[in-house]
């Protein structure tokens, strides 16, 4: 039905009889998001439009400087060690990718002369191979020329165990070959239908051969070259002091026309959200600030009359409270939460509903998390392709206590439910984190009336985030009923955001808890839905396979969605930056300016 | 005396070592690793989180792990950032400049007012301008520094729009202009914390005056018919410096250890924010390096009063 029917609109478009812009407009209808439709395309036989980004300045320079703030500062600048967004984010100003994401999740070409697709032969109908045409004329930042050796190198440097490099999983299961000086050629193992990661992005970086040839492997943390990094980048490196201040030149040779728009640029670290809001919003004392993990109502008091707003884009990001579907409370060969245990409650479907229906996600957006937040039914919230449009949502406290009495689980006397003497407990846990404890009063509130007990817990980050084994308070092990948290979706891809929750990757001591799968959810259809869309190249199917996933987790309540975080920025009223919710925020620095 | 202080030198060793080995059990013993930020990232598999804990020696037992940063403390090594993957001298180095500029000038203004208003107070006291004095002192120490950074924050940045509140490393320009803008972006950092030291400080100043200035010898002094600057700064007050020396002493370590809050709130690149941030992400090697350099300033500058003390009032004699 809806694979024949978007079928006909591919060849519609590669015969031009309806435009891509209307296609996407369709596929956006039916809940696929721009950059599915455009793989779709790509794949489908129709070149993958080289996005038009606006650019008015008419020549490199002039733009002064460009102050960013970013308040936890980089404290090292090679993309391919980075532990968080700050470091992919500082490195990504000197480094680059053969493409970049845009603000519509198309594929934006960087060092790559043109996006591969089948029609230009860079794609083949089996899905085993990559070709990228390399972009001629590009130099590095100390003149040498840029060729497919450095592309080879990038590979083999990150995809070598002993180089430890972050970036590892992007660049296994394939090699990299080198056509000719200006084209490389990505082997699969297996036929990836995702194709876009290896040299995409912010682990997409190449870095140059001639100075890390000598740091490949045990030695790559000796590299001068990670502290001073020599790329090909809109900005040369200037200075680096870990933690606090990046700071960048204009890169005269650089291989874009009229770019980059600023002389320089730099990027101060330290300090909190509010006050990095207020330097850019309120004093203009900086250009644009990173991550305003802010309170709507401080932002919204901050922009009236300042000389910055803030700027929104919207990803995958998915804030959560996940059900345990083990029990947390009886201990199996020292361990709890084991995968041999069925949670008293919670194994039952009709509670984890009635749990489902007592979270007030409307309050939520309304009090915490303002512009800053969509409420949202699906686990899977972007791209706009794998978005399901089955699943719906809804707070209703008497419908949920109906459920948990057609559930045996009945009034006591002391307000609680119990049932064969086992009274309805369950303990909360989240990290230490404003909205977070909000949102744990607002659904304990809801969970009391409708005769619940809970108890919150809120852990420090660096211990709930910390794979510590020795730590019962981290989230894998989940030594609790539910715990909320979120999971940033890093690429327009749902791949990997979805093979978490297949049953071999359940968290257990046997793994050191380190399987993805901390709900322990187990479902055989699950599994093999997952396994089918590892390997579908047809994207409209692989799409399809995914939705169903995705309504999986939502028909069993693994997950009760919480929020659709969107990506917030600080900005001043003059700078023009550009933003996508499913890249780095630098990822596009080449195409930033100010307007007078 | 040289013999005194070879022997406390020699002490000193053995209680370094202990410090160094509380720190090193504690800090190993804490929760989390420095690659936690990996965990939630399903780009990076399991294995390379794990990979990079051998690659650190994360794993060894912990006995280990001390003998190996002791004897390469030792040998002059101060460790390798785990983090930033850049050896932590170099850390340290980069940002001590900034903390002595500013947290050095805080003491210095926090001297320059406590010294005259605390001395001017004790030959009055009961005074207006005591009873003044000491009502601003209470509440000077009273403002925790987060406060006052925040008010100072509010009225000088964004009210009055005189100051910048983002501390930069390397300011633009040259000559006279550089020189005016560092001094301009130090002013509220300055201000705050100098000022709550200096709070505290006049308080102790006043009441070591007052303890002297009841002496016999000050009225001796008086009724040899010396005039009240001569008896107050010749006589009185070389004696009541002698505890505000040791005071300022000890305080001379926390002037390398930086002030963590005020640091955090204007984004000044020192070692207090090094060390907070290096302790939130886990990063052991700095958090120990900084640690224990502390400790040995506080040793030293131990010693050093010690010995001042001794050299300001002969009738203590050091054995």
């Amino acid at each position: 039905m809806l694979d024949k029917e978007m079928r006909s609109m591919i060849v519609d478009v590669k015969d031009g009889r309806m435009d891509r812009r209307a296609f996407i407009r369709r596929l956006a209808a039916i809940g696929l998001t721009a950059p599915m439709a455009n793989q779709l395309l790509a794949i489908g036989g129709v070149a993958m439009a080289q996005s038009p980004s606006p650019y008015p300045p008419t020549k490199r320079g002039g733009g002064g400087p460009l102050k960013l703030l970013w308040w936890q500062g980089p404290t090292l600048l090679n993309p391919h060690f980075a532990t968080g967004t700050k470091d992919q984010d500082g490195s990504r100003l000197f480094y680059e990718p053969l493409a970049s994401w845009d603000v519509g999740g198309n594929l934006n070409p960087i060092l790559a002369a043109e996006i591969p697709s089948l029609a230009n032969g860079g794609l083949t109908a089996d899905g085993k191979s990559v070709t990228w045409k390399i972009k001629p004329g590009v130099k590095w930042h100390d003149g040498k020329p840029l060729t497919a050796d450095d592309f080879v190198f990038t590979w083999a440097y990150a995809s070598d165990p002993a180089t430890a490099a972050v970036s590892i999983s992007a660049y296994s299961d394939m090699t990299v070959e080198k056509v000719d000086d200006l084209t490389i050629r990505i082997l699969f193992k297996n036929p990836t239908p995702f194709w876009a990661n290896a040299f995409v992005g912010a682990y997409g970086c190449v870095i140059p051969k001639h100075l890390f040839a000598d740091y490949k492997g045990a030695k790559s943390r000796e590299a001068p070259t990670n502290l001073a990094p020599v790329g090909t980048g809109p900005y040369k490196f200037v200075e680096f002091k870990p933690g606090d201040l990046v700071r960048g030149v204009l890169n005269p040779d650089y291989h874009m026309p009229n770019r980059p728009h600023f002389d320089t640029i730099d990027m101060k670290g330290g300090g909190d959200a509010v006050s990095a809001a207020r330097a850019v919003i309120q004093t203009g004392e900086f250009d644009f600030a990173w991550n305003m993990q802010v309170e709507d109502d401080v932002l919204l008091r901050l922009e009236k009359g300042g000389k910055g707003k803030t700027t929104y884009a919207t990803g995958g990001d998915i804030e959560f409270i996940a059900i345990n579907f083990t029990d947390p409370n009886v201990e199996i060969d020292g361990e709890r939460s084991s995968i041999k245990t069925k949670h008293p409650f919670f194994s039952d479907p009709k509670v984890r509903k009635a749990m489902s229906l007592l979270v007030d996600r409307d309050s939520v957006k309304k009090a915490i998390y303002g512009r800053a937040g969509r409420t949202t039914a699906n686990y899977l919230n972007g791209p706009e392709k794998f978005v399901s449009k089955n699943t719906s949502w809804e707070f209703d406290i008497d419908k949920a206590s109906k459920l948990l009495d057609e559930a045996g689980w009945k009034l006591g006397a002391d307000g609680i439910r119990e049932k064969d003497g086992k009274k309805m407990k369950l303990l909360y846990q989240t990290s230490t984190n404003g909205p977070r404890q909000k949102t744990q009063a607002i659904v304990k509130q809801a969970c009391q009336k409708a005769g619940i007990d809970v108890e919150l817990k809120s852990v420090v980050a660096s211990v709930f985030f910390s794979s510590d084994v020795a730590n019962p308070d981290t989230y894998p092990k989940f030594y609790a009923d539910i715990e909320e948290f979120q999971i940033p979706m890093t690429q327009p891809d749902p791949a990997l955001h979805m093979k978490r929750y297949i049953s071999s990757q359940v968290a257990s001591k046997e793994n050191k808890w380190q399987g993805q799968n901390f709900p322990r959810y187990v479902n055989k259809d699950y599994d093999a839905a997952i396994e089918a869309a590892e390997t579908e190249i047809d994207p409209v199917k692989r799409a399809t396979l995914y939705i169903k996933c995705n309504d999986m987790l939502w028909q069993d309540t693994v997950f009760i969605p919480v929020m659709h975080r969107l990506v917030v920025d600080a900005c001043a009223n003059t700078l023009q930056p550009v933003i996508s919710g499913w890249a780095n925020r630098t990822d596009n620095i080449q195409d930033w300016y100010r307007t007078a | 005396m040289s013999q005194y202080v070879l022997r406390r030198l020699l002490i000193a060793i053995p209680s370094l070592l202990g410090i160094s080995a509380v720190l090193f059990f504690v800090l190993a013993l804490a929760p989390g690793d420095p690659f936690s930020e990996l965990a939630t990232n399903p780009n990076v598999p399991p294995e390379v989180q794990a990979a990079l804990r051998a690659r650190f020696g994360l794993d060894d037992p912990i006995y280990l792990r001390y003998l190996h940063w002791l004897s390469a403390m030792l040998h002059g090594d101060w460790g390798f950032s785990f983090v930033s993957r850049m050896n932590v001298d170099t850390l340290i180095l980069q940002r001590l400049p900034t903390t002595l500029y500013v947290i050095g000038s805080a003491q210095i203004l926090a001297l320059l007012i406590a010294i005259p208003v605390g001395v001017y107070a004790a030959t009055k006291p009961y005074s207006l301008f005591d009873q003044v004095a000491n009502t601003l002192a209470f509440v000077g120490f009273s403002l925790p520094t987060f406060f006052t950074g925040i008010l100072f924050i509010l009225i000088f940045s964004v009210t009055l729009d005189w100051l910048p509140f983002v501390y930069s490393t390397d300011v633009k320009g040259t000559g006279v202009h550089w020189v005016l803008e560092m001094i301009r972006q130090a002013i509220m950092p300055v201000a705050v914390l100098g000022l709550f030291q200096a709070a505290s400080m006049t308080r102790f100043v006043r009441s070591a005056m007052l303890d002297v200035i009841r002496l016999d010898y000050v009225t001796t002094a008086r009724a040899k018919g010396l005039g009240q600057a001569t008896v107050i700064v010749k006589h009185v007050m070389r004696n009541a410096m002698i505890p505000v020396v040791t005071l300022i002493a000890l305080q001379m370590p926390a002037v390398f250890g930086g002030a963590i809050v005020t640091e955090q709130i204007f984004r000044i690149p020192g070692i207090g924010s090094l060390l907070i941030t290096s302790i939130l992400s886990n990063d052991t090697p700095v958090v120990m390096a900084v640690t224990f350099v502390f400790a040995c300033l506080v040793v030293l500058f131990n010693l050093i009063a010690d010995v001042l003390y001794g050299w300001l009032d002969p009738r203590i004699s050091l054995r």
